[in-house]
């Protein structure tokens, strides 16, 4: 059972990354993009899925730092400056937020 | 030239963000997930930023990208320490296939 399971999302995963890559009639841009897409996917899998709260905050901190990755591709495949200036104050945001999950999630007050 | 250097440590990097977040499915424990998606997804984040910079050089996008990949450096390791502290502080076991847990010896030490 857990072979089958291991299986299948194994053809999935596969299968996606070979037809996005193969048989997509897109730019190149547009693949990178699908490509993140399926990252984005699979970190908010564990956000609805993850049996206690630190998992949530782990693909939370996930997400944040793939949406500069995003912000990046955009900015190469545009070329506009400003998606780097998103990029660097989205990871700060993203940095502060996942540090007082971490406070949070210890149980104590803040300025401990 | 630059284009084709930008285009390989783009793909690079999104295949390091694929990994890590198959890992973050794949694994069976909070700490295990952790440790596979912070360092496999922080690596694939520089492998980008560091195309944008091949890309554009020495201008204005470019500086901007190499601070962003020095604040990442720096700001994911404390993120993911800070994260793996409260979650054994807040009382979450290790699975029970791991073999050692110095923490917990160390806090128990410490009493």
């Amino acid at each position: 059972m857990k072979f089958l399971r291991w299986l299948l999302g194994f053809i999935a995963l596969g299968g996606a990354v070979i037809a996005i890559f193969a048989y997509l009639k897109v730019s190149v841009a547009t693949k990178l993009i699908l490509y993140l897409l399926i990252c984005f996917l699979l970190s908010m899998f564990r956000i609805f899925k993850g049996p206690t709260p630190a998992d949530r905050s782990v693909a939370t901190d996930t997400i944040g730092i793939l949406v500069i990755g995003f912000c990046g591709i955009m900015a190469v495949y545009s070329g506009k400056d400003w998606y780097m200036d998103i990029a660097i104050a989205w990871g700060l945001q993203s940095f502060i937020g996942v540090l007082a999950l971490a406070k949070f999630l210890e149980g104590k007050n803040f300025d401990e | 030239m630059n284009d084709v250097l930008a285009l390989f440590l783009i793909i690079l990097g999104i295949s390091f963000d694929l990994f890590g977040c198959i890992g973050l499915i794949r694994m069976p424990d909070i700490y295990n997930r952790l440790q596979a998606s912070t360092k496999c997804v922080t690596l694939g984040t520089c492998g980008i930023l560091l195309g944008v910079f091949v890309k554009f050089g020495f201008g204005a996008a470019g500086i901007k990208a190499l601070i962003c990949i020095v604040f990442l450096l720096l700001t994911a390791p404390v993120s993911a320490h800070a994260l793996a502290r409260g979650t054994h502080r807040s009382g979450i076991r290790l699975w029970d296939k791991s073999v050692c847990d110095k923490y917990e010896e160390d806090k128990r030490s410490t009493k």
